[in-house]
């Protein structure tokens, strides 16, 4: 065991260190890129105003226009159609407060606009090697490039505004190691519901997993940024990957990605990174990729899954009982066959060009079940124009779907988007808690193209059965 | 932030398990600018019925709560999302502290930032709690202790930083804006490298 090994998370955290942290109080972390959206950060510029303080570092900010902004066209008169004038008033507010602080916002107005983790990589301001903050959970998604990411409270978007520094305690480091190859049809939104029902929605307390295995290099970026995504839903506070070459040609070119000598020597400092041999991790866990199977939560929080066909568990106690009287779901008795109402095909989880490629593969010339009402919601203005250009937007109106302008939308369902009481929801996003897509909504988190299977089938369905010949709805002998 | 040295009340108990920031404060109620004001939503979806009146099944509508600030949580509570709205809206309702047997990290560090004491007992004393709805506690935050009625007494821990700025009332901004001189430092160094 070399002792001055060290792990990329050590690597991130030594880089940023301003103060070292002692037992008596947090060390000083610097902060790269601060994401900002209109939610979680008027409390923050009103705290500014109010000391008379001003933005260290505007150029380090991104800010956009995700949660509560409507998914609906203008209307006559052109204007937004807001679900409340409270959502009206908070965008306006973050318009407000970025004229009036110099921060660039990709606001209505900007063809870069979208999901705060969806533009970010999108346009090359996530990069390795850095730390990125942003008054969200799913800031852990960012991780995929091998930057130190992690959600924030208003109160630290106050800190970062004012000092563009954080005071942390460095988290604990957890290597979770995936070998060999994904099956065909099985995607990083399995993988990572997979790896949460194996440690469960706290396992991941007081860590920053870190990703590793063949399994994980062989991940497309647009796969690496799911799986990371869902970190936090395993309690964890940011999840990792190792930057390489695939990261790499990801980023080169785009928009904010270094250019020319620039990107020589940051290319230089990101190969740098990866845990070196050797390091230690303070927990490991190791799975063989080939484990993953299709793979559906059936409670209310992302911990409770099961593999597509499988048997819904028996509940263990008091809340699990409690848990699946709220999803009306029997134990014993597979998920598939469950009658959908609505499908939803977005989030900063699953709305990227790969997600609604894969989910129109399936769609293609089909028509969506008369029951079922299926939402598509881009991750940015980017995706939409691209989904466009390759006529998927026209996939999913002639299979019946809406094609809906990009934004959080029914992932935290307060634009309006909402599923009704008792509705079965297919989704692609991140969190099943009770009422998160509507009070008495009930949510199924689950892959794109399990989703698209769904909305064809009225009823939760496999993928692999979708063009066979019979009835898609019908349950079946577990495959595996 | 109103400084939190010792405080003395009755339990209101929430048995169920991870407990969710959606579940504190749904999100429709998110397009507020304010911080202000948010504890008429707190734990709203279990508060209220479909017609607006207070659910009396649901433990905090119980007579008994009323007043509590206190609050005795089933396993990792404040699970889920970074939104600070959820302890403003704890705090708004009138609470001042969180026991549970597991907190989750983001929660604990924006409660404790806002002057919500959240802090994890053992399992078997978080089991007591849970199982004994309504006693007075007395938390004394600088000595990490909690007294319960028979005189017996729990423990916590509490991050050093963490426990001065609760119980001095410290703005943590302050704090780093003191370190002013180092990020200059920290920036032209970078500068240089980059
Ligand atoms: S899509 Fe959902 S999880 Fe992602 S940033 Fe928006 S609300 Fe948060």
């Amino acid at each position: 065991m070399n002792p001055s090994a060290r792990t990329l998370l050590d690597k991130l955290w030594d880089a940023h260190q301003v103060v070292a942290e002692t037992a008596a109080a947090p060390g000083v972390l610097y902060i790269d890129l601060h994401l900002i959206h209109e939610v979680t950060t008027p409390q923050a510029f009103t705290e500014l105003r109010a000391r008379g303080l001003s933005v260290r570092r505007p150029e380090r900010i991104l800010a956009t226009l995700d949660h509560s902004t409507p998914t609906t066209p203008r209307d006559a008169q052109g204007q937004h159609v807001y679900a409340s004038e409270e959502a009206a008033a908070q965008v306006a507010q973050l318009e407000l407060n970025c004229l009036q602080f110099g921060i660039d916002l990709q606001g209505w107005s900007s063809e870069s606009r979208g999901i705060v983790h969806v533009i970010g990589p999108e346009l090359g301001a996530t990069q390795p090697g850095m730390t990125i903050v942003c008054g969200d959970s799913h800031t852990s998604t960012h991780g995929a490039f091998g930057a130190l990411a992690f959600g924030i409270g208003t109160t630290e978007v106050g800190h970062v505004l004012a000092t563009q520094c954080l005071l942390q305690r460095k988290p604990k480091n957890f290597a979770i190691h995936v070998e060999g190859r994904l099956a065909p049809g099985v995607t990083a939104k399995d993988l990572a519901l997979h790896l949460i029902g194996r440690i469960g929605v706290n396992g991941g307390t007081g860590h920053v997993l870190e990703y590793r295995g063949s399994a994980i290099e062989a991940l497309t970026m647009e796969e690496r940024m799911t799986l990371c995504n869902m970190s936090i839903e395993a309690g964890a506070r940011a999840g990792l990957i190792a930057p390489d070459e695939t990261t790499f040609a990801y980023l080169q070119g785009r928009e904010r990605a270094p250019k020319g000598a620039a990107w020589d020597q940051a290319l230089a400092y990101w190969r740098t990174l990866p845990s070196d041999a050797g390091a230690r991790y303070d927990r490991e866990l190791r799975f063989d990729a080939a484990d993953v199977r299709p793979t559906i939560s059936y409670g209310t929080h992302p911990g409770m899954v099961v593999a597509l066909h499988a048997p819904v568990p028996a509940a263990k106690d008091l809340p699990e009982r409690r848990a699946l009287d709220y999803m009306r779901v029997d134990a014993g008795k597979p998920m598939t066959g469950m009658p959908v109402d609505l499908v939803f095909l977005g989030s900063c989880t699953n709305s990227r060009i790969s997600d609604l490629r894969a989910a129109a593969s399936l769609l293609q010339g089909r028509r969506i079940a008369a029951n079922v009402r299926m939402l598509v919601v881009p991750g940015s203005v980017t995706v939409q124009r691209e989904a466009e250009k390759e006529g998927l937007d026209q996939v999913f109106r002639d299979a019946g779907a809406e094609w809906r302008e990009p934004g959080c939308s029914m992932c935290i369902a307060m634009n309006g988007d909402l599923a009704q009481p008792g509705q079965l929801v297919v989704s692609t996003s991140n969190r099943n808690f009770e009422g998160r897509q509507g009070p008495g909504a009930r949510t199924v988190l689950a892959s794109p193209l399990v989703a698209a299977a769904s909305a064809l089938a009225g009823c939760i369905a496999d993928p692999r059965d979708v063009g066979k010949s019979g009835d898609t709805s019908s349950t079946r002998e577990q495959a595996a | 932030m109103k400084p939190l040295t010792h405080l003395r009340s009755r339990t209101a108990v929430l048995t169920h398990e991870n407990i969710d920031t959606d579940r504190i404060i749904p999100a429709r109620f998110l397009t507020t600018t304010e911080r202000n004001g948010l504890g008429r939503y707190a734990f709203n979806d279990w508060r209220y019925r479909a017609d607006g009146s207070a659910d009396p099944e649901f433990a905090l509508n119980r007579p008994s709560s009323q007043g509590c600030e206190i609050l005795v949580a089933g396993r990792n509570f404040g699970c889920g999302s970074s939104r600070e709205h959820a302890p403003w809206a704890l705090l708004d309702y009138g609470l001042r502290a969180v026991l549970s047997s597991e907190i989750a990290d983001i929660f604990r560090g924006n409660a404790l930032k806002n002057g919500l004491l959240a802090v994890t007992l053992s399992e078997a004393e978080h089991r007591y709690l849970l199982a004994h709805p309504g006693i007075e506690l007395a938390i004394d935050v600088a000595a990490g202790t909690i007294e319960l009625p028979d005189g017996g007494r729990f423990r916590f821990e509490l991050d050093a930083f963490a426990r001065h700025c609760l119980t001095q009332g410290v703005d943590q901004l302050g704090f780093l804006q003191q370190h002013g001189a180092q990020i200059d430092a920290f920036e032209a160094r970078r500068e240089v490298h980059a």
